[in-house]
């Protein structure tokens, strides 16, 4: 037994005297707001305050907290509170995982130094990552810097995000509920790329006490394939042999409750296959990761416009070259976690996802049960950026419910979240770009080859994707270029925030640099020349509106002379654009939003998108809201929940705001249409709502409808409305000819850095970035997103590379720390899409894409050096410094 | 099976020892992570034992007792020489991990990259081992024997790291490489002490971490800078005398080539910096 000061309470616990505190604290007390994301002391998510010092939770012997007085974010200081306060006005919690630990020590450096400067901010919180934000929202709470003051609610106003209250508090992700008596469920992975593999006493191991449930392939009762396309479908929930990847499930083991899971004499042997590493090796060998696929090849994509071989002939000016991609790891805070249990003969699955609608489909195909059997109940999500889209242990724990009856839960590992779940493509790129002796674009070939990893997941899309957008948002009347998805047993392969498309800016956009300086123009300029404009045809032949890439290029254009002129030795200015179309290519895409006024007052959104941080909570509500003409502090959000709300497609492709968001403004138009009806009022007519009572004013002209005297409809309302909105695109023929999305954003950013000539460093002095979003339906979410993007562009350029086996951690893995995001400008350009809700586009990817090849711009402009690998770490600058002509 | 011991006095600690050996915990940040729900095997905990907290002088020299935190370390009033160590303390993890992780875990932890080690080698740094068998004290450069290995027996605890008198005169500073801001996992990392006298070097310890199987001494490097004058410092040191010490490797960090070379440009800042 131990005791100890919690939050100002005297509290005892059991626990296994080296029980890591995080255990104590969340299962022992139920004190589940200090969060796990690494147990190694890597990220900090778990930071507490101990006898007032901040120490990592996870890393603290049950025992030693004897008798010692601990603060976490369950309290309610003043101190706390009012740095809560900070967080929500200035934006710094976006999913909210690291939120409960950056706050801890937050107070823990606001007790010792009250008017912290932002250096002495980044050393007291450098041990906190986090992945959403960028930090740089959080050194303003931090410091408490003057903020502009927020006006109204609607599309526009910079309100705080509806769901901040819960994420300053420490919000309830995949881990933090589970019902009682849950049993705790483990999968056996596979150790090795490319291993067959089988079992020994099943039996035996089955009947060891705390052993409730063994099950292999073989206990599937469905199809034993998952895939986000379902045309290509290959992923087993649990593997046959042999295993295709380091890190794959093979079986799945339920302990009882309070017994310690231990696999490390589960009986199987395994055999190492020789493997297929790289795509090279892959198209050449014999050897095939799937048999029906030959050459390794999964897909290939092209885009085929004009005649790019007569133009290059007749080009004055042509660069080429070559550009190659790491692995990349989401390195979300919050690894894979949830729950299951049966209500009924409903099984619910409570766990952190960006799909549900898609989890359950897949989920019920694998148990074999009807869609309507499965509902997913979704938690607050510890950051996505793609890898949640793909179900990981959905399937696992609803076949543990299925059978047993029972709850259960399952959390994964730091190690086995990296090892299992999906990572960017690694991409080797290469081709040629030609322009006239103006400057202007005239060519662009390119071929990339793209390791998809051991199963499909997302790689049809990257392959569909980097084509459509190699060219960048510049006007390129001929293009060949060809992208293929190509097998090997790597890791799978899927989303991450672009889709293959930051890795082609990195080939195109480090190219344009050369072609500009070829052509003997300024690199800004040589990019508006070439910038899309309104009634340009793309790549694929589609004829563009609202195009902001000029206009952003223009913005930066005062920033960029500044910047040039400012140029020291060892000092260089990089610029990069970028567009992206938002939302599935060429394929169906609809949201469903459903509206309902409550016969007690209320507006009730079912607003079925997942908020992975970026604020679609806020954004939707704040559509919905201006739409209908009822303030959002009315407004009542339900979901998400595939039982409780209309399916609102998933949280990719820069989709949300813009899709999910014509939904809303759909429904809460035809809601209003209603209530106008019944009011006889015209267009113009005012809402207010007080209770019940709810008035439509018209000049001077007043009527009330009572909405509790308004028989409930079929979902209990007095009103309601649904509307569904499906953007309007076209297939893509044999040459990928077509008009692929409905709507895109563009943008361009501009890093100033310096690089240490001896060391090879690159210091990041400040970013300008300029992202047309349409409209900005609130501008303090859309700056939230240019930072975060900005931050993983910084770790996409100068540090990230993951290596099976060897940095399946977040110390061996480098993710950007609060030191390495340097000071941000962000420039909204609205160029509003009459496509998008009150002309909004997409954001979330398009902010990640340009930041890595401004950087290695950059790095040419300071140095010469030409980086044609990233990460850019620094014994890769040096040799490139040492390579210059 | 399973045991854990806090003994609160180091005369209960050897007693245990003597029981059996075990794992010693002093700040738990090396053993927690890789490890399961909890730790497996024999657990010692030292962090409540008196004797093994503090920093105190001594006839023997300077005194940190092994379970001294970086915070600790960062924060103790200390003189100039030690400026290296204080500096190291404060980039070793986050603030989290100074207020939890000791001296004495980071040295009998012995990564290869361990950032404590550098600027304890510029201080002629002996450890304290006291077992049930009595107390020893060996030079740091031997009780690193390599990578996670060390001249520590089994039912040795190390109690304390000394500092001899003769080492605590000059100046120190320590320069740590990475490829991020912080948590850094060290590519290079390098300090140095310097005494100066009527215009000239009278001497130089240089050390170097990550560029070898353990830190170590660079002696060549140091004699070429004795006598030098303060202002030629950075030019006695030249890479071929530097490259001459090390053993570096490829990993993920960088190559083996680019650390030789940061290598010789960081102890030029080092030795800039307290020079300055």
């Amino acid at each position: 037994m131990i005791r100890f000061t919690l939050n100002g309470r005297t509290v005892t616990a059991t626990a296994a005297p080296t029980a890591r505190l995080t255990e104590v604290l969340r299962e022992g007390l139920g004190a589940k707001g200090t969060k796990v994301g690494c147990d190694a002391g890597d990220c900090g998510a778990c930071t507490v305050l101990m006898n007032g010092n901040q120490v990592c939770a996870c890393l603290i012997p049950a025992a030693r907290a004897d008798g010692c007085t601990f603060e976490t974010i369950e309290s309610d200081s003043a101190d706390l509170d009012k740095l809560r306060d900070s967080f929500l006005r200035h934006g710094a919690a976006q999913c909210g995982i690291c939120t409960p630990g950056m706050l801890m020590a937050g107070v823990d450096l606001l007790r010792r130094n009250p008017h912290p400067t932002e250096d002495e901010a980044k050393d007291a919180l450098g041990g906190v990552l986090c992945r959403c934000t960028g930090y740089r929202k959080i050194i303003s709470a931090i410091c408490n810097t003057a903020l502009d003051s927020v006006v109204g609610q609607g599309v526009g106003a910079a309100v705080a995000r509806v769901d901040g209250a819960a994420k300053v508090a420490g919000d309830s992700f995949g881990d933090d509920e589970a019902p009682d008596g849950a049993l705790v469920v483990r999968a056996v992975r596979s150790p090795h790329a490319h291993a067959a593999f089988a079992f020994g006493d099943l039996a035996a191991f089955a009947a060891r006490p705390g052993v409730a449930l063994i099950l292999t392939a073989k206990d599937v009762p469905g199809r034993n394939a998952f895939g986000v396309i379902p045309a290509f479908a290959d992923q087993p929930a649990i593997a046959e042999s042999p295993a295709r990847f380091r890190g794959e499930c093979v079986a799945v083991v339920a302990f009882e409750p309070g017994t310690e899971p231990d696999l490390a004499e589960f009986p199987v042997s395994w055999s190492p296959l020789s493997a297929v590493i790289s795509p090279a090796q892959a198209e050449t060998e014999a050897m095939l990761v799937h048999a029906d696929r030959p050459a390794n090849r999964l897909i290939e994509g092209r885009v085929i416009k004009g005649d790019s071989t007569t133009a290059f002939a007749n080009a004055a000016h042509i660069v080429a070259g070559s550009m190659e991609t790491a692995f990349v790891e989401h390195a979300y805070i919050e690894p894979e976690a949830g729950s299951a249990w049966m209500e009924g003969d409903t099984l619910c699955i409570r766990a952190c996802t960006q799909a549900p609608v898609m989890d359950r489909d897949d989920t019920a195909l694998i148990l074999a049960l009807p869609p309507e059997r499965v509902r997913m109940i979704p938690s607050a999500v510890g950051g996505g950026f793609g890898s949640k889209l793909d179900v990981s242990l959905q399937p696992l724990i609803g076949l543990v419910t299925l059978r047993t009856g029972r709850p259960c839960r399952m959390t994964y590992s730091r190690a086995e979240s990296m090892a299992s779940t999906t990572k960017r493509h690694p991409a080797e790129m290469q081709g040629r770009i030609g322009c006239d002796s103006t400057g202007r674009i005239v060519a662009v070939e390119f071929e990339g080859r793209f390791n998809t990893g051991a199963y499909s997941s997302w790689g049809p899309t990257v392959a569909n994707r980097v084509p459509v957008h190699v060219t960048g948002p510049y006007l390129t009347p001929h293009v060949t270029a060809r992208a293929r998805a190509v097998h090997t047993h790597g890791p799978v392969s899927g989303a991450f925030r672009g889709f293959g498309v930051p890795q082609a800016a990195l080939w195109q956009e480090t190219l344009y640099d050369e072609l500009a300086e070829k052509a003997g123009l300024d690199r800004l300029e040589f990019r508006h020349l070439n910038a899309l404009r309104d009634g340009d045809a793309s790549a694929t032949g589609q004829t563009l509106k609202a195009v902001g890439i000029a206009a952003c290029l223009a913005a930066l254009r005062p920033h960029w002379q500044r910047a040039l002129a400012d140029c020291t030795p060892g000092r260089g200015v990089g610029i990069a654009s970028c567009w992206y179309g938002c939302g599935n290519t060429s394929l169906p895409n609809p949201s469903t939003i459903r509206i309902g006024l409550s016969r007690q007052g209320q507006v009730v959104l079912h607003q079925g998108a997942i908020d992975i941080g970026q604020g679609s909570n806020t954004v939707i509500s704040q559509i919905a809201s201006e739409a209908l003409g009822l303030p959002l502090s009315q407004f009542v959000l339900i979901g998400p929940d595939t039982a409780l709300t209309p399916d609102a497609g998933k949280t990719s492709a820069s989709r949300q705001t813009f899709v999910t968001g014509r939904a809303a403004k759909a429904a809460a138009e035809a809601l209003r249409s209603q209530i106008l009806r019944l009011a006889n009022a015209g267009p113009s007519a005012s809402l207010t709502m007080e209770g019940p009572r709810l008035t439509v004013a018209e000049g001077a002209v007043r009527r009330i409808i009572d909405l509790s005297a308004l028989p409930p409809d079929g979902h209990g309302y007095a009103l309601t409305a649904e509307e569904t909105y499906d953007p309007p695109t076209s297939k893509l023929d044999a040459n990928g000819q077509g008009s692929p999305y409905a709507l895109y954003g563009y943008g361009a950013q501009m890093v100033e850095l310096s690089v240490d000539s001896d060391l090879a460093t690159v210091r990041l002095l400040k970013i300008t970035a300029a992202h047309d979003v349409g409209r900005a339906i609130n501008p303090q979410l859309a700056t939230g997103q240019i930072e975060g993007g900005i931050a993983q562009g910084i770790g996409l350029a100068l540090m990230e590379e993951y290596l099976p086996g060897r940095t399946e951690n977040l110390h061996d893995y480098l993710i950007p720390t609060f030191g390495d995001v340097p000071p941000i400008e962000s420039l909204l350009i609205e160029v509003p899409d009459p496509e998008g809700p009150y002309g909004a586009k997409g954001l979330g990817e398009h902010v990640l894409i340009p930041t890595a090849p401004a950087i290695l711009n950059g790095i040419r402009h300071a140095t010469g050096a030409k980086l044609t690998r990233v990460p850019a770490l620094p014994h890769r600058i040096m040799t490139a410094i040492k390579a210059r002509p | 099976m399973r045991h854990y011991a806090r003994p609160e006095t180091l005369a209960g600690a050897m007693a245990l020892m003597a029981d059996r050996p075990r794992k010693v915990m002093a700040g738990g940040t090396d053993l927690y992570p890789g490890s399961g729900a909890q730790l497996d095997g024999d657990v010692l905990d030292v962090s409540a034992i008196p004797a093994l907290a503090g920093i105190v002088h001594s006839d023997k020299g300077l005194r940190i007792g092994a379970c001294t935190t970086w915070t600790q370390i960062a924060q103790s009033s200390l003189p100039p020489a030690l400026l290296a160590l204080q500096q190291a303390s404060l980039q070793v993890g986050g603030r989290q991990i100074q207020n939890a992780g000791t001296i004495g875990g980071n040295l009998c932890n012995a990564s290869p990259a361990a950032d404590g080690v550098p600027p304890l080698l510029i201080l002629d740094a002996e450890v304290e081992l006291t077992s049930p068998r009595g107390v020893r004290q060996v030079a740091l450069d031997q009780f690193l024997r390599g990578p996670r290995q060390t001249d520590r027996a089994a039912d040795e605890v190390l109690t304390a790291v000394v500092l001899p008198d003769h080492a605590l005169t000059g100046r120190s500073a320590f320069i740590k490489l990475g490829a991020r801001a912080y948590l850094v996992i060290s590519i290079a990392m390098v300090a140095a002490r310097i005494t100066v006298a009527e215009g000239r070097i009278v001497t130089a310890a240089l050390a170097i971490g990550a560029c070898s199987a353990t830190a170590l001494r660079l002696h060549r490097v140091e004699s070429a800078l004795v006598g030098a004058s303060p202002k030629d410092a950075a030019a006695q040191i030249r890479s071929a005398d530097v490259a001459s010490h090390l053993s570096p490797i490829d990993d993920i960090r960088a190559s083996a080539e680019y650390r030789v070379e940061a290598a010789t440009h960081l102890l030029q800042r080092a030795v800039a910096e307290v020079l300055a």
